[in-house]
């Protein structure tokens, strides 16, 4: 009796620990960032141009080259990622032809394929091939690939989750089947499928490897005019001033400002979808 | 409940059974050796029914006796449902509607279902009745807003929301939802009217009033109700079917079959053997 009771304290305790473990690291991270950042973030920080050699000034071009992709990608990302879960989850997944389980292997295996991959493929297919250049374009459009795993995923599961009820209601009426996905499904599945996109973007913000390869820069003395110019990054520019800089070491505060800024901004995408996903469960219930 | 009182003595519960005097004799559908499957598992099996047009016909008989697949098959929802097979023929107005060459989608406008769970769309209450007519093109702006108001009004739905047509269907209670899902599915100005056990999620008194509703409703339209409950089909139904296990157990008028029944396993269902 008392050996029972006892196993059910460990089982506690260890799960507890797991928990407070991650729990753990995560406020390390953000403490340690924090105190080390919290110092040069100003508003001149956040709105002007690095200065001296990147040792000095703002990482404003950077904030700017991140958002300006993370709106492309979105742009790219969202209407195929929307298209093929529907098509999976509407159109093939009631036949169980080979044909779709070879798709949706083929989709869960792009969610493994290492992002420096994603780089080369985006380098050859869209840089030199196409014939994009070093640009916003090849850079977005091969983070979408990278995001297009997640975002089918999710966009399925949330086309899923909308009730049986619904799209037979809906049918019952005589409705085409496409009417019945445009009108008593898609409705219904798009606050998950925006949490679903707001996730991957801050997912592909953070991503360093295959922008480095597609057209982030360096430094660049003005702002991209289009999107066949380079930009910079917020993850890129943390790696040029932490590997590449004159100075890593006079840089530091500048890195871990730029880190600070780059995880408020995902923070940032992520308690939007919080908040988009609630308000909407809230709004389904009532 | 001041409405509820007002309805009670309203024209709602005025049973019009007994003045419905015009005898029709139209079959609005025949099946005929209807066999349905789900996989391997025999739902139907043979069945042969005829439906009267401008009548009610309750299909009653315990659960799992296929009484759902059968209505279901009248408006092809069984279409959805995978390795679901179906042999025989369903004939409306003398056409086979299992036909592959069937326009399923004016199918389903002709013959409107209403489901055991009520299940309006999230939206407004005007926003779920448009949504038919919106769809098939039917309407727009002032004759939109008259099809709906006219809808609401044959489910007797109207006079308890026509002030908060804004409103979230989901606002309503349970008896309203199922009557908007009634007004939803007459909106499309259907033939006939198929209801899947509309009353085994309500309480007894909007139970009454879908009653006395789907009475009022056979003066313009066809009704075939399945029910697990035999008191509700003796006390809305012209005609009653009984399904046990897949077979056609009895067919006939409602008062002969509950009173006089001729199939020992119907009279066993009605006194409450089993079920």
């Amino acid at each position: 009796m008392k050996l029972r009771k006892f196993k059910a304290h460990l089982a506690f305790a260890v799960i507890r620990a797991s928990a407070a473990i991650v729990i753990g690291v995560a406020c390390l991270i953000l403490y340690h960032l924090f105190i080390n950042g919290y110092k040069v973030i100003s508003w001149s920080f956040v709105s002007e141009s690095p200065r001296q050699g990147m040792t000095a000034g703002g990482i404003f071009p950077a904030i700017f080259g991140t958002a300006y992709l993370m709106v492309l990608t979105l742009m790219f990302a969202l209407p195929i990622g929307i298209a093929s879960a529907i098509y999976f989850s509407e159109y093939v997944s009631a036949k169980r032809s080979r044909l779709a389980v070879v798709m949706r292997s083929a989709t869960s295996m792009l969610a493994g394929v290492p992002s420096i991959v994603y780089g080369l493929l985006g380098l050859g297919l869209f840089v030199l091939m196409i014939g994009f250049g070093f640009s916003l374009l090849s850079a977005s459009l091969t983070l979408s690939f990278l995001t297009l795993p997640v975002i089918i995923a999710a966009s399925e599961e949330a086309l899923h989750s909308v009730p049986l009820s619904y799209r037979e209601a809906a049918l019952a009426l005589g409705a085409t089947k496409w009417q019945m996905i445009r009108h008593a499904v898609l409705p219904y599945a798009v606050p998950g499928i925006m949490t679903a996109c707001i996730l991957a973007l801050s997912r592909a913000a953070g991503e360093t490897a295959p922008i480095l390869l597609t057209g982030a820069a360096y430094y660049l003395p003005r702002l991209p005019a289009s999107i066949l110019d380079q930009f910079m990054a917020l993850p890129f520019h943390i790696f040029t001033l932490s590997t590449q800089s004159v100075n890593p070491v006079k840089t530091r505060p500048i890195q871990f400002g730029t880190v600070l800024v780059l995880i408020l901004l995902v923070l940032g995408m992520n308690l939007v979808a919080i908040l988009i996903r609630t308000h909407y469960r809230r709004k389904m219930r009532t | 409940m001041i409405h509820t009182l007002l309805e009670k003595n309203g024209a709602l519960t005025e049973k019009p059974k007994e003045n419905y005097a015009p005898m029709n004799e139209k079959l609005k559908i025949k099946i005929s050796d209807l066999s349905v499957r789900f996989g391997l598992t025999e739902v139907l099996k043979k069945v042969n029914l005829g439906l009267r047009e401008n009548y009610v016909t309750a299909i009653m008989g315990p659960s799992g006796c296929g009484k759902s697949t059968l209505i279901r098959t009248l408006n092809r929802m069984n279409d959805i449902i995978q390795d679901c097979h179906v042999d025989g023929a369903v004939f409306l107005d003398g056409i086979d509607i299992l036909d592959t060459t069937t326009d399923v989608v004016e199918l389903r406008r002709r013959v409107g279902m209403v489901f055991q769970k009520p299940n309006p769309f999230p939206k407004s209450i005007y926003d779920n009745v448009a949504f038919g007519p919106k769809i098939h093109g039917m309407a727009k702006g002032k004759d939109l807003n008259q099809i709906v108001e006219r809808s609401l009004r044959d489910a007797a739905l109207w006079e308890e929301v026509k002030d908060r047509l804004k409103a979230s269907a989901l606002s309503l209670s349970g008896g309203q939802q199922q009557r908007l899902c009634i007004a939803r599915a007459l909106s499309v100005q259907p033939e006939v009217i198929l209801l899947d056990e509309p009353c085994s999620a309500l309480d007894p008194a909007a139970t009454s009033k879908i009653e006395s509703l789907m009475v009022a409703l056979k003066k313009n339209y066809t009704v075939v109700v399945v029910t697990h409950n035999m008191q509700q089909a003796a006390r809305v139904s012209d005609f009653t079917a009984f399904l046990y296990l897949g077979e056609l157990i009895e067919y006939g008028e409602t008062k002969q079959v509950f009173n006089n029944p001729s199939s020992r396993l119907t009279e066993d269902f009605i006194t409450g053997r089993f079920g």
